[in-house]
């Protein structure tokens, strides 16, 4: 372990008064001197990111110039739309509701989504769900693959491993929701000059859990520096509703509700940022271990995953890189 | 069979290196040498079930038979035999 360096769940606990404070500048000052815009426009979804991030804009310039789309499609949980207008009413922000169905019908969305699972799982069709799941931590499996699962509407579950090309066409064609939504995103900060903000939690921006060019597009992401514990940290010191706070973190993106910790991170959020701070500050993981309920070779299989994600998803952060330098313009 | 080592390696340089060249032990991780990751994974099983007509099992995704060009060769000899 690293000398000096502390260790235990309340490394994680924040001063919220100065970190709202700290941010709001931040937010004011990117708006004023280098995004030259307005105001901001977010997409909100009643989950605990979305809700932090306007309640942070809205706090930093005024309810008056923020606004909260509202982005709901077929897969989407019934409180998607319940709680994103809790928050909006809230706030005193206003909200702007975009039903997205038909945008995705239009690009063969629904289709090709069917047709991929189907390429696996031959007899999905109509009234069957599904979602995409990883292996858990107490799976110990060596390659992190996708499974798809899907349910029948006579509620018969069936689970199979995802080939390269059905993982793909799966993939290609969800993606289409989160690329549609910053589409209309930008079409409001465009039509308000207002500028994006973002609303990814720290694990999330680290560990590459975001579609480029879909919620990976932002001008401003206010809570990419927050772990995800601190960010619900600030949702009880924003006053955000108790509804919001008890909703289970989740992807929102298939028609079986889906946990971000079977689609992306293998354990609940609470120890992925513990070890995410572990590996930030060169803990050992023993020590991490003794914090979190895992044994420490499960923390250093976590390790190595966060090694592997930045690894694997740094494509996702770079810029266009240029065959010729271009030394005029400087970001 | 004997040739199942320069057909590897001929994939490897074509899929993730785009012909250039590159020196690889046979031993070597490919995993820790940071040639391939979980994408690249399931692009080496897309690559073995179809050009060596086989199909590779959930309980046979393990280093011991993916992780080097030796492993794979062994994976393979074991496979088709």
């Amino acid at each position: 372990m690293m000398a000096g360096v502390h260790f235990s769940r309340e490394v994680l606990t924040i001063d919220g008064d100065r970190e709202v404070a700290r941010i709001a500048l931040s937010i004011r000052e990117a708006l004023a001197k280098r995004l030259r815009r307005r105001g901001l426009i977010l997409g909100i979804s009643g989950g605990i990111d979305s809700s932090v991030t306007a309640a942070l804009c809205a706090r930093a310039i005024g309810k008056d110039k923020v606004i909260g789309l509202q982005m709901p499609e077929r897969h989407s949980a019934d409180e998607t739309m319940a709680l994103s207008s809790v928050v909006a009413d809230h706030l005193g922000i206003r909200k702007v509701h975009w039903d997205i169905s038909s945008l995705l019908d239009a690009a063969g969305f629904y289709t090709k989504y069917d047709e991929a699972v189907r390429s696996v799982i031959p007899k999905y069709g109509a009234g069957w769900k599904s979602k995409l799941v990883l292996p858990g931590i107490g799976e110990d499996k060596p390659y992190t693959l996708f499974s798809i699962v899907a349910v029948s509407p006579d509620g018969r579950e069936i689970k199979k491993r995802l080939d390269l090309n059905s993982y793909l066409a799966i993939v290609a064609a969800t993606n289409f929701k989160q690329r549609i939504r910053k589409m209309l995103e930008y079409y409001h900060a465009d039509k308000h000059n207002y500028a994006v903000a973002g609303t990814p939690n720290r694990l999330e921006y680290d560990q590459g859990f975001f579609v480029k060019l879909g919620d990976g597009a932002a001008d401003i992401k206010p809570i990419a520096h927050l772990y995800k514990t601190q960010v619900y940290q600030l949702a009880r010191h924003l006053g955000l509703p108790e509804a919001v706070l008890r909703r289970p973190p989740t992807t929102d993106t298939y028609s079986l509700p889906q946990g971000q910790d079977e689609f992306y991170f293998t354990v609940p959020y609470e120890i992925m940022d513990l070890c995410l701070y572990g590996k930030n500050h060169g803990i050992d993981a023993e020590t991490v271990s003794g914090h979190t309920g895992l044994s420490p070779q499960q923390v250093r299989s976590i390790y190595r995953d966060i090694e592997r994600k930045r690894s694997t998803t740094l494509y996702l952060h770079l810029p266009p890189i240029l065959a010729g330098a271009v030394p005029e313009i400087v970001t | 069979m004997a040739d199942i080592e320069a057909e590897l390696r001929r994939f490897l340089a074509d899929k993730f290196f785009f012909g250039d060249d590159r020196p690889l032990g046979a031993e070597e991780s490919l995993v820790d040498a940071g040639i391939i990751d979980s994408m690249g994974v399931l692009e080496l099983i897309s690559h073995l079930e179809q050009h060596y007509h086989i199909k590779v099992n959930d309980d046979e995704l393990v280093p011991e038979n993916l992780d080097s060009i030796a492993s794979i060769r062994a994976f393979l000899e074991k496979k088709v035999s």
